[in-house]
């Protein structure tokens, strides 16, 4: 059998967005899934699913050669026989235990001295020595953070489930962590699903990307490939970034960055310092069109091109130009009359470096 | 001081604390963890005795033990007497009548363990009935103490169950609170008092560890 993941449920509430969801792909030993979409929109209760926490009414889950969950065959596997490392939102971790004893907490299978052997290589490897003793309400958002992770990964799962592991942190511990998560998850060469709702997790720690919104997943894809091509309005609301391009950070200087997309310079403005290789990640409403080249402008990118494509929506237009790469903008159905915008037009788009956003980027 | 009653009814009270703590934690687990749509019939039914006079109470259990039941005819031929009037007999209304005290208690308990760390011992390979001694236990003691403590202050306190289906039978019936009912009767008002004395010193001293268990005075206490 492909080694794959293959998910078919059917759950609904009542009150709440009924939840008909699928998704197959394949997993090899580092396979990272993003479940990505607005708040309430179901991704949790699909992870929950995946977990054994949560029962749909109907519908299958098989993860590799296992079955899970078949409501046909009457299968309903429990989250104890999944074996799965599964980390909440909160952490959840054990507050009466030491650091130590989260981490061994699900190691009762080991003897004495192979728990011990696990636990301490667990505590290195997550960069916890020191803190064995502690408590839980004794440590930092960041240190919770990574004992809980390490208490799932202790036990070996066989897949990982994080339901928004970044969300508790505040901001600047949030983007250092995010490339930490990545490197560890890397280095654990275990299959993951993680939820959330931020575009930059989702482009750092996805190789593949499941748009979910209303209870459905309406898009599966690499995360570039979702954000700069969705399939559809829907999705496009959904992710809510719309230009995602690689780039080479060319030259910074206090939190001032210039970087090279395919040849053209882009000015970006960002707290944090920055590899060579980003994803550059413009929202479409934060860039302007002018007509013909402009003569001054406080904005740091004036980037001449063409336009491509206009797809009006109502009061708003959706405007694809190319300016040595593809750029979505979004203006007011005037603008498109008024500045005669048509495929073929020179025009130029205009971006303040403030909303240029960078996030490192490791091919994967 | 009737010392006998006193003893009677410190055995009658912590007979019935420790049989409502072995059958109160599964009903409360299952009172706090079940999503039954009807669970409220049962939670109605467990608070019955908060409400309902202890002589009516005392009244159907009369009946439900007495001769001509089934459980009753049962009882006398495994046993070979009649379970009403001795003290097994006022145990069990005893076990009933405050089954509220300590289920409640747990179930507020239960009630505040956060799920989250509930089902990540289920994640982590723990069974449900290993997480629950493992965690809900220690996160619960305030709450399982109090349900423990309360039952059996109640149980001390009793009075209507006691006289319908236990009768007033010095040794193995007659508790403290008959005691001085008869020692009124008796127009004995000095007996009175200082039984009386005693059950409002030994109330007031379950109250007050009651309260500061929960209040966690004592530092040196496990704190949640």
């Amino acid at each position: 059998m492909a080694a794959e993941l293959a998910l078919d449920i059917v759950k609904t509430y009542s009150g709440r967005v009924p939840i008909r969801a699928r998704i197959r792909y394949p997993v090899d030993a580092a396979t990272v899934l993003i479940l990505f979409g607005p708040s309430g929109a179901g991704k949790s209760t699909i992870l929950r699913s995946v977990a054994g926490l949560e029962w749909p009414e109907e519908g299958r889950i098989r993860f590799v050669s296992r079955t899970w969950l078949d409501t046909k065959s009457d299968i309903r596997v429990s989250p104890q026989d999944r074996h799965i490392g599964y980390m909440s939102q909160d952490y959840a971790l054990f507050p009466r235990y030491t650091v130590a004893g989260n981490v061994a907490y699900g190691l009762g299978h080991l003897s004495a001295q192979e728990r011990k052997a696990r636990v301490s290589e667990v505590l290195d490897l997550f960069q916890l020595r020191g803190l064995e003793h502690a408590k839980p309400r004794q440590l930092s958002g960041g240190q919770q953070q990574r004992v809980a992770l390490a208490r799932a990964v202790a036990p070996r799962p066989l897949l990982l489930l994080l339901d928004e592991p970044l969300s508790a942190l505040d901001a600047p511990a949030r983007i250092y962590l995010r490339d930490e998560l990545r490197r560890l998850l890397k280095q654990l060469a275990l299959p993951s699903i993680i939820v959330t709702h931020d575009w930059a997790e989702a482009l750092t720690l996805g190789d593949l990307m499941a748009v979910v919104s209303g209870g459905e997943v309406l898009q599966t894809g690499t995360p570039m490939d979702v954000f700069s091509r969705p399939r559809n309005a829907e999705v496009a609301h959904a992710v809510g970034i719309e230009t995602v391009v690689k780039g080479q950070v060319v030259w910074a200087a206090a939190g001032m960055f210039r970087i090279d997309v395919n040849g053209v310079m882009v000015n970006a403005i960002e707290g944090e310092a920055y590899g060579p290789d980003v994803y550059v990640c413009i929202r479409a409403e934060d860039i302007a069109i002018e007509r013909g080249p402009i003569a001054a402008s406080s904005a740091r990118n004036q980037l001449a091109g063409t336009v491509t494509a206009v797809a009006v929506l109502g009061a708003l237009a959706r405007v694809t130009l190319h300016c040595g790469f593809p750029l979505v903008a979004t203006v007011t159905r005037s603008s498109v009359d008024d500045l005669q915008l048509v495929p073929g037009q020179a025009v130029t788009a205009v971006i303040k470096a403030g909303a240029v956003h960078l996030v490192s980027r490791q091919d994967h | 001081m009737n010392w006998i009653a006193i003893w009677v009814t410190v055995k009658l009270a912590g007979l019935t604390a420790l049989i409502l703590l072995g059958i109160g934690l599964p009903i409360a687990y299952w009172l706090s963890f079940s999503r039954w749509r009807w669970k409220f019939i049962i939670e109605s039914v467990i608070a019955l005795p908060l409400v309902l006079p202890p002589t009516v109470l005392g009244f159907y259990i009369l009946i439900a033990i007495g001769p001509h039941s089934p459980f009753g005819r049962l009882y006398t031929d495994l046993v070979g007497h009649p379970l009403p009037f001795t003290f097994e007999g006022l145990l069990l209304g005893s076990v009933l009548y405050s089954l509220p005290f300590a289920v409640q208690p747990f179930v507020a308990a239960f009630d505040q363990v956060d799920r989250r760390v509930i089902e990540a011992s289920w994640t982590l390979g723990v069974s449900k009935f290993q997480t629950f001694f493992k965690l809900v236990v220690p996160l619960s003691t305030a709450g399982l103490v109090t349900g423990v403590v309360l039952s059996f202050a109640h149980t001390m306190g009793e009075f209507g169950v006691v006289l319908m289906i236990g009768g007033n039978l010095e040794g193995s019936t007659r508790t403290v609170s008959i005691d001085i009912y008869d020692e009124v009767q008796a127009l004995n008002y000095t007996g009175a008092a200082e039984t009386a004395l005693f059950l409002f010193v030994v109330s007031y001293a379950v109250l007050l560890l009651v309260y500061a268990v929960n209040r966690n005075v004592w530092a040196a206490w496990p704190q949640n």
